[in-house]
């Protein structure tokens, strides 16, 4: 916690005697920092080796950090947002509920049979990835990832118990004992602590948050909210805590993908080659004549959580999180430089400015226009299909086994398990009809039928299941084929003026003729 | 072979230290991670043991219990307890009121048909078929044809003593053998048959079913009724219609005539809970033939 105050201090800042580093210049030392996971230092079956990002400080790690702020903040709390949803259902506002068979979300309220919406979701979240990708680069790794995220928040802790890059370093040399063995315990704990709530909040989702969470203290709760809490808990730790950069290079296909996603027209974070080199070390009083604006400080390298080079071009590893831009501009406004040696650039660009043409950007391409547009139609798809959803639906199951009886008198009967479905919030009352039979009687499992009118109440949120035989005369039997097509239609019975909703199914009446 | 272990220049791994007709072999550790699962299971299988019911055939004790005193049977009865216990409630209203009236409680009459869907899989169907469909000698429960009455009290009665089962309150009757048991001729046998034939509609010889009449009347109309509608008091079956129970041609008519032929149906009185029966009840009656 005090080692802070002191890195501060040595690497960026006022050592204006320049007493420091052999190329010292204008303030800025240079970081002894090596970029472990470059393409020259790669190799097969070596281990891993630790990196020590170092704190920047800058608009995109402001971004960040709002971000971080922002996303763990849904994260935790969403669960516990109250939202009435009507009688007998859950009043959780986001909610998966496998035992009840709900997915809700605020005013939406999603039935095992309507999984589709999720697709759509889901497909257009691939879309809206895309369209990122194409536009912006890993902005998405870079920025809201979970793994980014829960990292950065890892590195905070880690840094506020072991200090900033120089003080980690320097604490990683001391034997495991005294206060190494304090912090590192230390540290370990707090990121337990956190992988723990992490994990304890994903069950959130799928349970009531409230009574889960008190069921699951006292022991009380299901097992699988145990197993998921642990698994969550399991890999929050060993992802964002031990294995960090190994997960975006090796385990995660993002940084496969992206790049059949991404173009010329791409803003990615570059190091603009043309103004950096060639680089070195630069003393206050000499020309910039003949030279590059990289002074060599690798400050970019230092702040890299992925352990690269960027001023090695494009590479796998990069995350576009934007930390060496902030680490850079801030080197070039202390050397009195223009900022931007490393920044958001397009590949399209920088072969413009080698032939000395102004740059140009592109957002509309064919790309982003087929994505754009798959976007806006798979949305209002969505909209058009949530503002319209029913909330009356109906399922008629023939009876299979037999698939008709042959009574005693010669009639023909068939049984059909009508399923009234209502997805309203309130009980209604449904009437049940046949249509594309004459002469048929009905007979309803459970009810007096006394016409031809069947009546069935249904409650809120509830599948009601109605028992019905159909019973057809011998004299209808004989002059029809072997299976009549019939319509069974639900209506809703409604107040004078209110619009009623109706749904009808096809099913068929087997005769037994040939 | 008791030669060191060399280091490979090439690998930077030292060999095993033996080498066989010059061929030396790299002594290559095993994967950490597979090294350290092994370590792991280990653990886990000692602390298991402890744990865990292990170690049969201890002197005096037979197989360690472990310490949790876990036992997959002790899980079981407590499930079905539990099971109990969740469907009390419903059963106890179930057993208090007239099936009459569970048929117009929705909620009731949801939860019996459950319970006598799965009753009736488990217990009946072996012999009345899935969802009651019936097979020669077994009755169809589904149609309209009921040999002894099929509103819901009579097929709690039915489902509670059986038939022909031995229980004293069980429903009885029995058809005489009366070609077995020489109580007519082959003869008349046959044109019984051609007469039984002729009440339910089916091609017959005419002459044969008049020289019938009389012993019809004399031997077969106490049980199945004058005009062979039967009588469900005693369980005689319906011959106008056109349902059988074991057949309607003429060989197997005249078989049934002969040899006399019945099913039993145990009483399960003694093998299910009352709520059971009761939704047994329920769910034969909503089968469709229900009256």
């Amino acid at each position: 916690m005090t080692q802070k105050k002191t890195n501060k201090t040595t690497i960026i800042g006022g050592n204006k005697t320049g007493t420091g580093a052999a190329h010292d210049s204008h303030g800025i030392e240079a970081v002894d920092a090596q970029a472990v996971n470059s393409a020259e230092s790669r190799e097969l079956y070596k281990s891993r080796v630790q990196i020590y990002p170092k704190l920047a400080h800058g608009l995109y790690r402001k971004i960040k950090w709002l971000l971080l702020f922002a996303t763990l903040a849904i994260y935790y709390i969403l669960p516990w947002i109250r939202w009435d949803h009507g009688a007998n259902a859950p009043d959780q506002a986001v909610l998966a509920d496998f035992a009840g068979r709900r997915f809700y979300f605020f005013w939406i309220e999603l039935w095992p049979q309507e999984v589709y919406y999720i697709t759509g979701l889901l497909i257009l979240g691939a879309f809206s990835l895309f369209l990122a990708t194409a536009l912006f680069g890993r902005v998405w790794c870079g920025y809201a990832c979970p793994q980014t995220i829960w990292t950065d928040l890892f590195i905070v802790v880690e840094r506020w118990i072991e200090g900033d890059r120089n003080a980690r370093i320097k604490l990683a040399k001391q034997p495991m004992r005294g206060q190494r063995l304090m912090k590192t315990v230390f540290k370990h704990a707090i990121w337990l602590l956190i992988s723990f709530v992490t994990g304890a909040a994903f069950i959130l989702y799928f349970h009531d948050a409230p009574t889960i969470a008190s069921a699951f203290f006292l022991g009380k709760a299901p097992g699988s909210a145990y197993l998921f809490a642990g698994i969550l808990t399991f890999t929050t730790y060993s992802l964002a805590g031990l294995m960090r950069e190994q997960v975006c290079t090796y385990l995660c296909p993002w940084p496969r993908i992206q790049a059949a996603l991404t173009d010329e027209d791409t803003l990615e974070v570059t190091y603009r080659g043309y103004r950096g080199e060639p680089r070195g070390p630069h003393k206050k009083k000499d020309s910039w004549e003949g030279r590059g604006d990289c002074i060599d400080c690798k400050l970019c390298v230092a702040v890299c959580p992925m352990g690269i080079d960027i001023r090695d071009g494009d590479q796998l590893e990069c995350i576009n999180c934007a930390l060496c831009i902030d680490a850079c501009d801030g080197v070039m406004k202390k050397i009195g430089r223009p900022i931007g040696l490393i920044a958001y650039d397009t590949e399209k660009n920088r072969l413009r400015h080698e032939c000395g043409e102004k740059p140009s950007f592109s957002i509309i391409r064919a790309r982003t226009i087929a994505y754009g547009s798959l976007i806006a139609l798979i949305g209002a798809l969505m909209v058009a299909g949530l503002s319209t959803r029913s909330t009356l639906d109906l399922n008629v199951l023939r009876d299979r086994s037999p698939t008709y009886v042959r009574l005693s008198d010669g009639s023909v009967r068939n049984g059909y398990l009508v399923k009234v479905i209502n997805k309203g919030t309130i009980t209604r009352q449904f009437e049940i009809s046949f249509s594309g039979l004459s002469d048929y009687s009905i007979k309803v499992v459970g009810q007096k039928v006394t016409s031809e009118k069947v009546l069935v109440l249904a409650k809120a949120d509830e599948v009601r299941n109605v028992k019905m035989y159909v019973t057809l005369p011998k004299s209808q039997i004989s002059v029809s084929g072997s299976s009549i097509p019939i319509t069974i239609e639900v209506i809703e019975q409604v107040a004078d003026g209110k619009t009623a909703e109706t749904q009808s199914n096809k099913s068929v009446f087997m005769t037994g003729m040939k | 072979m008791t030669d060191k272990p060399e280091l490979d220049e090439h690998s930077g791994v030292y060999t095993t230290g033996h080498e066989w007709d010059g061929i030396k072999e790299l002594n290559t550790p095993l994967p950490k991670w597979w090294l350290y699962i092994n370590y792991i299971s280990i653990v886990w299988a000692i602390i298991y043991c402890i744990f865990m019911p292990s170690w049969p055939g201890l002197p005096g004790m037979g197989y360690f219990k472990g310490l949790r005193n876990h036992s997959e049977r002790a899980n079981v009865a407590v499930a079905l307890d539990k099971l109990q216990a969740a469907r009390a409630a419903n059963a106890q209203s179930l057993t208090s009121i007239s099936l009459d009236q569970v048929e117009n409680d929705p909620d009731l009459l949801t939860f019996a048909m459950a319970a006598g869907r799965s009753a009736f899989g488990d217990n009946c169907a072996t012999c009345h078929g899935s969802n009651g469909i019936g097979s020669v000698g077994y009755p169809a429960l589904n149609d309209d044809v009921w040999l002894w009455g099929g509103n819901l009290d009579e097929i709690k009665q039915t489902i509670t003593y059986g038939i022909r089962s031995g229980h004293d309150e069980a429903r009885f009757s029995q058809m005489p053998a009366f070609g077995r048991d020489e109580l007519l001729s082959g003869s008349e046998i046959s044109d019984l048959t051609e007469l039984v034939l002729a009440m339910g509609g089916s091609d017959h010889d005419q002459s044969a079913a008049a020289r019938a009449t009389t012993n019809f009347e004399e031997q077969c109309s106490i049980c199945h009724a004058e005009d062979g509608t039967g009588d469900r008091y005693q369980g005689a079956p319906n011959l106008i219609d056109s349902e059988w129970l074991f057949g309607g041609s003429r060989s197997e008519i005249t078989e049934t005539i002969a040899n006399s032929r019945f099913g039993i149906m145990p009483n399960w009185e003694q093998r299910l809970q009352p709520w059971t029966i009761d939704s047994l009840a329920v769910y034969v009656h909503s089968l469709g033939g229900g009256e």
